[in-house]
């Protein structure tokens, strides 16, 4: 098995997180029987990892995976198949017990602060929820912590008593972030944080959670549709199309020289703040397809301007296009080595 | 150029238990025909409301449109009885909304919703409003029209059901389309083929279009000029280039500044923080005195408080209303 060597850091030292061909199928059901007619694979046979302190972007359209692989990874949704590994501590046979003391470690953001936080309870509650139940604190020290998160979210410490109804959208999202670091994890997975939000709140959340992760060196899965979000925050990006990862290169990389014609076209696609600059832009023809009747060989070859025979009957492997570099295409040179198909 | 739409002193207002808010406050500006108006802001900043006030379509109560005109061809439709509206709305002046899903009726084709307005408008048999129907898809780059005329919304992607609303609002040959974010519940790569689309109609028809959004990509991207809206008012109105290369009102360069863009990524490297605008939009039941965004403005000064600024001409073809606009480069 060749394991794909990563930039930076992830070269040397281990993975904090490494999953490894991993899937998540949804039966399709139909009538009143429920009679399973087909699958979904939502998730198709992924592979990454995240270092610590690292930030891996996942991008792509509505209804390619990418939320689904967050939660799967953070076992939030059981895996079809594959293997997690967290710390170097495999997750796949665990038990909801044994799985307990690394969920602590491992946390999410989500995408709407208005439906994640309850109504019904206050901000101090909400924040000292997870301390309570993971048994970290409890009187005057689950208090404490409760302010100092306060204090660090740049949130107002009367909020402890207040409810979310009574703050602003990108307050509610601050709220959100503080109850995921309570419990000082070290992965995060942030589902589309910040889109929800306006664009004036929306950089304020970006610093808040750069600022985060350098002072407690934390690791990001930050899946996001934004791209410009994306590069700005990401050391690697992976491109996500139809459950399966397309491309995987670092940030720089990735939006210099794209090599999937995928994700040419959604770069391509990104309106340009200059308007001396418009542009020719590759537009896709067609849709994303149905992931229940996916296209047979290469997913994205309906709507790829490329596409040849092979395209169709074929589905790609991920090429190595340079070191730390993949693209699931068959134009990508063949002269380097197919990454070995698990 | 005589302007095709011009709006004078706009002022809307919505009634809560606590008294009227005015969502939209002293609004001026004009479209002139054949050519693109960026309108660009925050939630709750007022673009739609104004968008909503010009078809006559507040819902009263509790909306109510207080004050001002709006003058199409020299007319003011904020005086026309409701029946005349009618004959301007959907014929001369069309409107697309953000959400393609719930924007067409589910129990209709939508080469019937297409036909609808083509026999409500003008004189056509059925199976002329057909055929014009066919055509107007194929004009909207929805590949198949025949079989596509006959397909229900639900069988549609997202892509496809905002170009039927496309469709729909031009099958009038409308002088105005007003666009209200219509890209913003698509993908990115979808986005970009509608936007192409927009722009492809608008220069083909000479049409005039009010393009909502907040995303100041797609303003620059489709705009010849454009409006920024805050909190209720405008405070600055350029052409797009204008605007881009020397905003003259903090907020936009705020807004602009808060945007990574990939361009100078790839350029500078990353590891600069973005700059943020502080704050959160204020509450349009309990503004600051005098200028809107002074608490959340690097550039306030002293008169600031006291003194709301007027929008006006600080430099060739570009109004701002600021004591202390960002000087030009």
């Amino acid at each position: 098995m060749g394991r794909l060597p990563q930039p930076g850091a992830s070269a040397v030292s281990e993975p904090l997180l490494e999953v490894r061909d991993l899937s998540v199928h949804f039966p399709v059901r139909v009538g009143i029987w429920g009679r399973v007619r087909g699958t979904v694979k939502a998730v198709d046979q992924v592979d990454l990892q995240i270092a610590r302190g690292e930030t891996l972007g996942l991008v792509g359209e509505s209804g390619c995976g990418k939320s689904t692989l967050g939660r799967a990874i953070l076992k939030l949704i059981q895996p079809t198949a594959g293997r997690i590994r967290f710390d170097r501590q495999d997750l796949t046979g665990l038990s909801q017990r044994q799985l307990r003391p690394i969920r602590r470690r491992m946390q999410i953001i989500f995408q709407d602060p208005y439906a994640s936080l309850n109504p019904r309870m206050t901000v101090g509650q909400i924040i000292g929820e997870a301390l309570t139940i993971h048994r970290l604190a409890s009187g005057a020290e689950l208090r404490r912590r409760v302010l100092a998160l306060l204090d660090k979210m740049g949130l107002p410490r009367d909020a402890e008593k207040r409810y979310p109804h009574e703050f602003s959208g990108g307050q509610r999202q601050r709220i959100g972030i503080a109850r995921s670091l309570a419990v000082n994890p070290e992965l995060i997975v942030a589902d589309e944080p910040i889109s929800a939000l306006d664009v004036s709140i929306q950089a304020q959340i970006v610093n808040l959670l750069v600022d985060l992760q350098r002072e407690l060196h934390l690791s990001y899965l930050f899946i996001a549709h934004d791209l410009r979000i994306v590069e700005y925050v990401s050391n690697r990006v992976a491109v996500m199309y139809l459950g399966k990862i397309v491309e995987l290169a670092d940030a720089t990389q990735l939006y210099r020289a794209p090599k999937h014609p995928y994700t040419q076209a959604l770069l391509s696609a990104i309106p340009v703040l200059d308007p001396a600059r418009r542009r020719q832009r590759i537009v896709l023809g067609g849709e994303v397809p149905s992931p229940i009747t996916p296209p047979s060989g290469c997913a994205f070859h309906p709507r790829c301007p490329y596409a040849f025979d092979r395209c169709r009957q074929e589905t790609p492997p991920l090429y190595q296009v340079a070191p730390g570099h993949t693209a699931a295409c068959f134009l990508v040179p063949e002269a380097t080595a197919p990454k070995q198909a698990s | 150029m005589q302007p095709l739409l011009e709006i004078r002193n706009l002022r809307t207002e919505f009634l809560f238990e606590d008294g009227p808010v005015a969502a939209v406050d002293d609004v001026s500006f004009a479209i002139e025909p054949g050519t693109i108006l960026g309108v660009v802001g925050e939630s709750g900043c007022g673009k739609s409301v104004t968008a909503l006030s010009i078809m006559r379509l507040v819902q009263e109560p509790p909306g109510r449109i207080a004050s001002g005109h709006a003058l199409f061809h020299g007319t003011d439709l904020l005086s026309l009885s409701e029946r005349q509206m009618q004959r301007i709305r959907g014929s001369k002046i069309s409107m697309i909304f953000q959400d393609p899903m719930t924007a067409l009726n589910p129990v209709f084709t939508a080469g019937d919703q297409v036909a609808e307005v083509i026999r409500l408008h003008q004189r056509a048999s059925r199976r002329e409003a057909r055929q014009r129907s066919i055509e107007l898809f194929r004009q909207v780059g929805i590949p198949a029209p025949e079989e596509r005329v006959d397909a229900y919304p639900h069988q549609m992607s997202g892509g496809m059901r905002q170009r039927v609303m496309i469709a729909i609002a031009l099958a009038c040959n409308p002088e105005l389309l007003i666009a209200d974010e219509p890209t913003t519940a698509l993908d990115v790569t979808v986005q970009a083929g509608i936007l192409e689309l927009i722009r492809r109609l608008q220069a083909e028809r000479k049409m005039a279009v009010m393009l909502i959004t907040h995303d100041l990509g797609v303003v620059a991207e489709t705009c010849d000029r454009v409006l920024v809206m805050y909190a209720g008012r405008i405070v600055e109105k350029a052409q797009v280039d204008t605007l881009f290369a020397a905003p003259a009102h903090p907020y936009t360069e705020g807004l602009l500044k808060s945007i990574p863009s990939i361009e100078a990524a790839a350029e500078e490297g990353s590891a600069r923080r973005l700059d943020a605008i502080p704050g959160a939009v204020p509450s349009l039941r309990a503004l600051p005195s005098g200028c809107r965004f002074r608490e959340r403005c690097p550039r306030a000064i002293e008169i600031c408080a006291s003194v709301d600024p007027p929008l006006e001409l600080k430099r060739p073809e570009q109004w701002a209303a600021c004591h202390n606009p960002v000087p030009a480069p």
